[in-house]
């Protein structure tokens, strides 16, 4: 600990130019900083850990645990006990089971969402800010009219298209209308890069434009994709139990937390535990993937030298 | 003049948008599924009468065809027919517009009180960087911002009947009403007298605005407190400061009024927001507006609602996004709107 934190005062004076020059310390890449700067912030690493935990368990414990998701031979809105931690639901089916059956669906279904968009957005964005022109406003004008309806209606109407309530037509439908703020966010970005010396340098020595977006605008521009496809995790999250709730996202024999939360919600009053289960796993999940993204923020941010949990 | 100018060329370039819009949106919901298919279903349909309801809605016309029929008939006024209600045909231009007048009173309520509370907790979050009261907002936002709406609506709705017993044991309830919080939509509120009408307004608005506001409160008090502390460090703050310029005239007069300005640009991202919100949280309080009916027209197959619906929503995004613009012109002097 000592030696890391008295290698960043001197990697701090280095910059200032107060130090002897035979006391730099060795030159270290950008992800090997991120990556300390992201160790040392509390509040993100304890988010991972809570979220790595929820994966594996989501994962793992399916495996050994004693009841199938399937099995509805159980009685009726049993009380909470050992046999069954969080009771069971109307038509007898062990609610913990249907808790982590319904995690897996929702984070497959928002990690897809997030890759998706993200790559979406990210090309989109970058040939966009790029190449300006013609390219520039045909791509704005295109967000510009994915904005205009709201995500939920959209996917609403888009799944019922494509007639199945699967996960993954859930997480096609969901993403084909959520990569447009990734999108706004590079284009920026790439405008403002492709100003700067370096991309004319690779232009003069002959680079094609897929070269200079994917070679040198886009590792440039690593940071702020990290962090929005990260957030873009957690409002995926929310975004596909929200479709869930209302009746028009993922159906049957799938699942999600947002279909074990309409399943159940009616329960609040007598059974509260049917509906803060499924809740609060959802919460953690959106809570923990939100304070990693900030987490990333203040890692990448170059200005921020302080650590604060 | 100039305004007028601004206000008619902005709407101008938001017409081809709006138009590829619907056609797009059009072509989606045409392939939503067959929408007399519930009446095809039922034994002893005159099959006479499905053909005839079948040309009425322009249903064995092409894509296209269907799409200028439709656009023309919007355009004078006639929305279509709505097919929700079976053999039931009912316009569709008043059914929208009393679910968006429902929706619109919502998404107001909602918007303008997050946007108050959220720029107030912001700005005392800034004001007092790092205090017990930082963090609390801080850890507020986040919670808010990682919250499914419905389970906000939910719990808000699960324990009304909780409140609505305090409110009866404080002996408010002669004055609020009894109960005083509605879970359900407030078609009849017949009241006597102003003070009446507010706390019957109140008891009806009061849980679903909440739920509504949650997320986007977050989204404005983060995003004030970040601008007012990158105000409160300008060098102009420092210069009224020395010039001895009290402290509450230095957090209100000069910094609070330009740490502002970048909030209005989430405004229009919001509206998209409070509108989702709007639709989730009327599902749960089974009010008539525009959730309801989404949900409804999908899971009947009823294009021409669903299209009345994807129009007018549309339509309000764009004000809503001349709205910010405009707001931010007169906020900043340095952005001439024209």
């Amino acid at each position: 600990m000592a030696d890391l934190n008295s290698l960043l005062a001197s990697e701090t004076a280095t910059k200032d130019g107060t130090l002897p020059p035979e006391a730099l310390p060795e030159p270290r890449s950008q992800g090997k900083l991120v990556l300390r700067k992201f160790l040392h912030h509390k509040l993100a690493m304890a988010s991972t850990a809570v979220l790595v935990l929820i994966i594996l368990l989501s994962i793992l414990l399916p495996l050994f645990w004693k009841h199938s998701y399937e099995d509805s031979s159980f009685a009726s809105f049993a009380k909470p006990s050992g046999e069954f931690p969080l009771g069971t639901t109307q038509v007898g089916k062990d609610m913990v089971s249907q808790i982590l059956r319904g995690t897996q669906f929702s984070l497959l279904i928002a990690l897809t969402v997030s890759i998706l968009s993200t790559v979406v957005g990210v090309v989109l964005g970058a040939l966009a800010g790029y190449l300006r022109r013609f390219t520039d406003s045909a791509v704005s004008r295109v967000t510009d009219l994915f904005l205009i309806i709201p995500q939920i209606a959209a996917a609403a109407i888009l799944a019922k298209v494509f007639g199945s309530g699967s996960w993954y037509i859930v997480a096609l439908v969901l993403a084909s209308f959520g990569w447009m703020q990734i999108a706004r966010i590079t284009r920026a970005e790439a405008m403002s890069l492709s100003q700067r010396e370096f991309v004319d340098a690779a232009r003069a020595s002959g680079a094609g434009t897929f070269r200079i977006i994917f070679k040198h605008l886009v590792p440039n521009m690593v940071g702020s994709i990290t962090v929005n496809a990260t957030l873009a995790v957690a409002q995926a999250v929310l975004a596909e139990a929200a479709l869930s709730f209302i009746g028009l996202g993922v159906q049957l024999p799938d699942t999600s937390l947002g279909r074990v939360i309409l399943e159940n919600y009616a329960q609040l009053q007598t059974r509260p535990a049917l509906f803060f289960g499924p809740f609060i796993v959802l919460v953690l999940i959106s809570l923990t993937i939100n304070f990693i993204g900030d987490g990333l923020r203040d890692a990448f941010d170059p200005r921020q030298r302080r650590m604060k949990a | 003049m100039n305004l007028v100018l601004y206000v008619l060329r902005r709407l101008a370039i938001s017409v081809p948008v709006l138009l590829i819009g619907t056609f797009l949106c059009f072509v989606m919901v045409a392939n939503t599924g067959d929408p007399l298919g519930e009446i095809r279903s039922k034994p002893g349909t005159n099959l006479q009468a499905i053909a005839d309801l079948e040309h009425k809605l322009g249903l064995d016309q092409s894509v296209f065809a269907r799409y200028f029929t439709w656009l023309g008939h919007f355009l004078s006024g006639d929305w279509g027919i709505s097919i929700a209600q079976g053999n039931a045909l009912q316009p569709v231009a008043p059914k929208v517009m009393a679910a968006f007048k429902v929706t619109l009173e919502l998404v107001l309520a909602a918007s303008v009180l997050a946007l108050f509370f959220g720029v107030l907790v912001g700005v005392l979050a800034a004001v007092k960087q790092y205090s017990l009261w930082d963090y609390l907002a801080t850890t507020l936002a986040f919670l808010m911002f990682s919250m499914p709406i419905f389970c906000i609506a939910i719990v808000l709705k699960g324990y009304a009947i909780r409140l609505n017993g305090w409110v009866r044991q404080l002996g408010l309830a002669d004055v609020l009403g009894d109960p005083w919080l509605r879970t359900t939509s407030p078609e009849s509120l017949s009241a006597t007298g102003v003070g009446d009408a507010l706390a019957k307004y109140v008891g009806a608005f009061l849980l679903p605005t909440l739920s509504i506001m949650a997320i986007t409160f977050a989204a404005y008090s983060r995003f004030q407190r970040a601008s007012m502390l990158e105000v409160l460090s300008a060098d102009y703050v420092r210069t009224a400061r020395a010039k001895g310029v009290s402290n509450s005239r230095v957090i209100w007069r000069h910094a609070f009024r330009n740490a502002l300005i970048p909030v209005m640009t989430l405004f229009s991202v919001n509206f998209g927001a409070t509108v989702t919100g709007a639709i989730i949280t009327e599902t749960v309080f089974n009010w008539h507006g525009m959730g309801t009916l989404l949900v409804e027209a999908v899971n009947k197959n009823d294009p021409q609602v669903l299209m009345g619906w994807l129009v007018l929503i549309a339509v309000s995004v764009v004000v809503a996004n001349l709205v910010a613009d405009l707001l931010y012109g007169i906020l900043d002097p340095r952005i001439r709107v024209g």
